[in-house]
C-alpha cells in the first residue's frame, strides 16, 4: 500500500498543474489517473531521493537518472510526436480538452539511460562571448550567465538539467 | 527467488504473465482491465522486489523486451505485448 498520504498527492498534484499551465504545459484531465501518477512521483522521491517517472524503472542512483526525473528530458518530444508523454501526466492541449485520448506509447530513453550511451551536445563555438549559454535539456530554455540557473524558469527543471549550449 | 502474485480470473485460456512497476499508470490499467475482464494473471512488481531480485526481475523483462519498459506481458510463456494495448488485453478475454 501506498505510504503517502492522499492529502499531499491531492496539494502537489494542484500546484503541479498549476505551474504546467504557467508555462504553457497542459495536464492529463483524468484526475484519478493522474493523482496516481503525481502519488508514484511521491513514492519515488521517497524511496530513491528523486522524483523519478513514475512509468520507468529508476536505478536509485540520482546521477544515472537526471533524465527521467519529472518532467523528464523527453516529455516534450513525446508531446510533440504523441501528445502525451511517456507516462501520459503531460498531454497535449486536445488530450487535455478530452478532444484525444493518450495512449501507451514506446520509451525514447535510451536502454540503461543516457549514461550507458554518452552524447555530447554540439557546443556551438562562438568568440567573445560575455556569457556562456546554457540550454535546458526538458524545455530548451537558453540563458546567457556564468551559471545556469538554480530552477528553470519555464519549467522548473533543476540545474543539473542544464548543458552548455555556446 | 522471485515470486509472481497470483489474481483469479474465469478466463484462464493464455497463462498471462505481468512484468509491471507499482507506480505506472499504464500498469495499472493493464492489471485493472484483466479484472474488469476477469482474465486470471500473474504479475511481478519488479519496483517492490527487495535486494538482488529486482535485478533478476530486470534481467527477466530484458529477455522478452530489451526496452525493458512497463508493462511487459508474456504470454503463455511466448509471446510478449508491450505496454498497455487494450485491444490485445482483451483478446484474451474473447474465447
Amino acid at each position: 500500500m501506498s505510504r503517502i498520504p492522499n492529502e499531499r498527492v491531492a496539494k502537489v498534484w494542484e500546484r503541479l498543474a498549476l505551474e504546467a499551465r504557467d508555462a504553457g504545459y497542459s495536464v492529463n484531465p483524468d484526475d484519478a489517473f493522474a493523482s496516481e501518477l503525481v502519488r508514484g512521483l511521491l513514492e519515488n522521491e521517497t524511496r530513491y531521493g528523486y522524483r523519478a517517472c513514475p512509468c520507468r524503472l529508476a536505478s536509485g542512483v540520482r546521477e544515472r537518472d537526471v533524465d527521467l526525473v519529472c518532467p523528464c528530458d523527453y516529455r516534450d518530444a513525446d508531446l510533440d510526436e504523441y501528445g502525451a508523454c511517456y507516462c501520459a501526466l503531460y498531454v497535449s492541449p486536445e488530450i487535455s480538452r478530452g478532444e484525444k485520448t493518450a495512449t501507451s506509447i514506446p520509451d525514447r530513453r535510451p536502454v540503461g539511460g543516457p549514461t550507458a550511451h554518452p552524447r555530447e551536445m554540439e557546443q556551438v563555438h562562438v568568440a567573445g562571448l560575455a556569457f556562456p549559454v546554457w540550454r535546458c535539456r526538458v524545455c530548451g530554455y537558453l540563458c546567457a550567465r556564468p551559471q545556469p540557473p538554480l530552477v528553470c524558469p519555464v519549467c522548473k527543471a533543476g540545474k543539473e538539467r542544464f548543458e552548455r549550449f555556446m | 527467488m522471485l515470486e509472481a502474485k497470483h489474481v483469479e480470473g474465469m478466463h484462464n485460456k493464455h497463462k498471462v504473465l505481468l512484468y509491471t512497476l507499482t507506480t505506472c499508470g499504464w500498469c495499472r490499467k493493464t492489471k485493472a482491465l484483466l479484472q474488469e475482464l476477469s482474465v486470471g494473471y500473474d504479475y511481478i512488481d519488479v519496483d517492490d522486489q527487495e535486494g538482488g531480485n529486482k535485478e533478476l526481475a530486470k534481467q527477466e523483462v530484458l529477455k522478452w523486451n530489451p526496452a525493458c519498459s512497463f508493462p511487459t506481458i508474456v504470454l503463455d510463456g511466448k509471446d510478449c505485448v508491450v505496454g498497455f494495448q487494450e485491444d490485445k488485453i482483451r483478446e484474451l478475454a474473447a474465447e
